[in-house]
């Protein structure tokens, strides 16, 4: 075993890249529960992005596009659990798990052709003297466009929560949507509106896997991110920069196991391999134990199907 | 004075029900005008149409003179259009300034907005924290936050959906000053009620509805409070009748209650001590969210208690379960109709075997016995009045009062030693109501105990031979019910908590203020 060629640097830079999808997805469903949604479909959709963006990015050679086109990927997708469950009324955790398989269906079938295709290259930002910087250029300064949006989406989406009258709003729709309509909002838009920006979320981070992270198509190889996602939604109480620090803190516990591995540590890959898992389970548990999920602030009609009497 | 609203012919119907039909309703400029009727006659119905919440099938609506239709609540508003709802549309985890400005059309920044409602709520007698949580808040509070939000958009026409029904008595005189107040400074007040000496108290004008439609218009001053109900009902009641009951021992004692606030917006039970005799009906009376559930949940062991808090006739059962409790006969039914008392989508027969398979026939060697259970279903549903086609219908599928004659039902034929009920006819029509009230007294007749938890304090007088009042968890002691007022009953709820006179001139002043260019 050789922990000296685990390089702290380096560990430290390629945390920010293994975040980044989780980050981006936990984000979107970050939005869509504060909507009162719980939408177990991330998987499905992160892995539809995925091969879209990785599709898209091949046939025109351009990365720009396949983010885009994952994007619109998931959002599409995510709609489809939108009309289901916000108008026709179906079970929120049941459609979502069935999106979930859905998703990993559809992305196989369409990867078909593109297994083992070598994907389009994402430049990272110039971001010239910055990057040249000790110890903290490689580690922050020298990463792709996508690696900054997430950090500006946190941002972004903790102004708009807390800071605008749309954000009030829609947290009002999460808390109670029977109050909100009694008010005039239109709850079902608003959720609506939610879904599908938590779709393009969850599309963008599934797209980062296949276009930066690995890159490559291979079937299912979000392998769990979703789940993960949907825990750090958890783990943050539903706060967009609680759920940036669990995104670094999983990320980061990937990446060393990664190292580990590398290193040849005397311990069999899966264990190693499956210690986000474990953490992930974990702070289910510790979270949701004892004073049940209002202590935690998860929004009031989480999960809860709104239908207008009038 | 000219007509400030003006609703002719206006029609509104649901699958299965006509909740009004052409129906009339002139509110004059500066009036507070009674909308009278039972639980499900249409008044909210009637309300949501004028608010923009439903659109109604037929009819037409004036706003001084001109044409007035909102197509939804936004625009009601800009037209001068607020309303307090009768089941709060607050938002718990949200701060009452941000639950006011999400109600405004165009709320100023939450920081002066908070200034706002800090002042206005003090001059109109309505003092609230801006900063304050909602789920925090008293029952009363966040009634004031509607107020004040409704208060703030300075409304021509303001109404109130059953506004009184969280408040103690001295809370609801306050409010009457500020109502009347505000009426003679030019605001239309449009008051439902189905509290005929609150309509007497307060407006000159009510229209009274009955199944949707308008049953006739009177000064309620002028008429008598009996015949008010008996345009409002359609027949005259009767009063239960109290007598021939004979006290017998104790039954249920509880010794020093105290059971920490299950969840965030719970309330604690602290140091509650009470002993219910054979043959006794105590009623525990207080605003909502004072922790009457608690209180039924400790009862019926669903909250756990200590071990020695709970006597049921002279044994200890603090720490059983409900199925042990219910086995030695202390039973219960809890506030919530659909989803705690009943199961909605389950039949009246597999909801009777729900809670009757303790102490009915209805298990045979594990087995639950069908014939059985449909039997029983079959004996509450005769017994009680109920009307559904059958045991095999779905809990949904009963109206309120039908439904809550049934749950009723459903534990007093299991010949209980104590029965505790919480809000036994809350939201329920006249008849139903007195038929479950007449049930709860022949139960004390035939030697049990009851407990009945509630905030309609007429009931209270109607039915409980003592009285004691529940305030933020604790428990006054008990007083006989004889010669009780009004006023007395309202100071043990806590008085006027922390309310005040109104003074609008100030408000006036501190409006305009605003209005002025800074």
């Amino acid at each position: 075993m050789d922990l000296s060629s685990i390089n702290s640097l380096l560990l430290l830079a390629s945390l920010m890249v293994a975040s980044t999808p989780i980050l981006l997805a936990g984000l979107g469903e970050l939005v869509v529960e504060r909507a009162g949604v719980l939408n177990l479909g991330v998987e499905g959709m992160m892995i539809t992005g995925a091969v879209c963006g990785f599709a898209i990015g091949f046939e025109t050679g351009s990365a720009l596009w396949g983010f885009a086109a994952a994007a619109a990927a998931g959002a599409v997708l995510s709609l489809v659990f939108g009309v289901l469950t916000q108008i026709l009324m179906s079970n929120q955790v049941a459609t979502g798990l069935a999106l979930t398989l859905f998703g990993l269906g559809l992305s196989s079938l369409i990867g078909q052709g593109y297994v083992g295709e070598r994907g389009v290259n994402v430049p990272d930002v110039p971001l010239g003297p910055l990057a040249d910087l000790p110890v903290v250029g490689p580690i922050l300064f020298r990463h792709d466009a996508v690696v900054y949006l997430s950090l500006f989406l946190c941002l972004a989406i903790w102004l708009f929560l807390y800071r605008s009258r749309a954000g009030l709003v829609l947290r009002s729709v999460g808390e109670s949507a029977e109050a909100a309509h009694a008010l005039g909002t239109k709850v079902v838009r608003i959720r609506l509106a939610a879904i599908a920006f938590g779709g393009a979320c969850a599309g963008l981070g599934g797209a980062y896997l296949s276009l930066v992270r690995v890159p490559q198509w291979t079937d299912g190889m979000t392998s769990g991110a979703g789940w993960i996602a949907l825990a750090l939604v958890v783990f943050s109480s539903w706060r967009p920069w609680r759920l940036l620090l669990g995104a670094y803190l999983f990320g980061g516990l990937t990446v060393l196991q990664l190292n580990l591995q590398a290193a040849g540590v005397k311990l069999p890959v899966e264990y190693l391999s499956m210690a986000p898992y474990i953490l992930t389970i974990l702070v289910l548990v510790i979270i949701s134990s004892g004073r049940g999920r209002a202590a935690l602030g998860a929004p009031a009609a989480l999960g809860r199907s709104f239908h207008a009497a009038a | 004075m000219s007509a400030l609203l003006q609703v002719r012919g206006l029609s509104k119907a649901y699958p299965g029900v006509v909740a009004n039909k052409d129906v009339d309703l002139t509110v004059q400029q500066g009036e507070i005008h009674a909308l009278l009727g039972e639980n499900g006659a249409g008044k909210s119905t009637l309300v949501k149409a004028i608010y923009g919440l439903v659109k109604p099938d037929a009819g037409t609506m004036a706003l001084l003179g001109k044409p007035y239709a909102p197509p939804e609540p936004r625009a009601a508003r800009r037209a001068g259009v607020a309303m307090v709802f009768q089941h709060f549309s607050l938002f718990d985890a949200l701060s009452v300034a941000e639950n006011v400005g999400l109600g405004m059309e165009t709320p100023p920044r939450l920081r002066v907005l908070a200034a706002e409602i800090a002042q206005v709520s003090r001059a109109y007698g309505l003092p609230l924290d801006p900063a304050a949580r909602v789920g925090d808040l008293s029952a009363g509070a966040r009634q004031r936050v509607e107020i004040v939000r409704c208060l703030l958009q300075e409304p021509k026409l303001l109404i109130m959906d059953e506004p009184t029904s969280v408040l103690t008595p001295q809370e609801v005189e306050i409010l009457f000053a500020t109502l009347q107040k505000l009426a003679r400074e030019g605001t239309s007040i449009l008051y439902i009620s189905h509290k005929l000496e609150e309509i007497r108290a307060l407006c000159r004008r009510a229209t009274i509805l009955r199944r949707g439609r308008v049953v006739g218009t009177c000064d309620p001053r002028s008429v008598s409070t009996a015949q008010l109900a008996e345009l409002m009902v359609g027949t005259s009641l009767k009063r239960p009748d109290r007598e021939g009951r004979n006290r017998g021992p104790v039954v249920l004692a509880l010794k020093d209650l105290s059971v920490p606030a299950p969840g965030r917006f719970g309330t604690a039970l602290s140091g509650i001590r009470l002993t219910v005799e054979g043959g006794e009906i105590v009623g525990i009376g207080g605003v909502a969210g004072n922790g009457q559930d608690e209180l039924l949940a400790a009862l019926s062991g669903e909250l756990p208690v200590g071990p020695r808090m709970i006597e049921l006739e002279g044994e200890e059962i603090g720490t059983l379960g409900p199925v042990a409790r219910r086995r030695l006969g202390l039973l219960a039914a809890p506030e919530e109709r659909l989803g705690h008392a009943a199961a909605p989508d389950m039949s009246l027969t597999e909801n009777a075997a729900l809670t009757g398979w303790m102490r009915e026939p209805i298990l045979r060697r594990g087995f639950l016995d069908w014939k059985a259970a449909r039997s029983f279903a079959q004996k509450v549903i005769e017994s009680f009045d109920v009307r559904t086609p059958g045991p095999g219908t779905a809990a949904r599928a009963l109206s309120g009062g039908n439904l809550q004659k049934f749950v009723i039902g459903r534990e007093v034929l299991q010949r209980p030693r104590v029965l505790v009920v919480n809000q036994p006819t809350w939201g329920v029509d006249a008849a139903a109501a007195a038929a479950i009230r007449q049930a709860l007294i022949d139960l004390a007749r035939g030697g049990a105990g009851v407990v009945v938890i509630t905030q309609d304090l007429d009931e209270i007088l109607e039915l409980a031979d003592r009285f004691a009042a529940l305030n933020a968890g604790r428990l006054t002691p008990p007083v006989p019910t004889e010669g009780l007022t009004m006023e007395r009953i309202g100071l043990m709820l806590g008085g006027a908590h922390d309310m005040d006179v109104a003074r609008p001139d100030e408000a006036h002043q501190i409006m305009e203020s605003y209005d002025a260019p800074a």
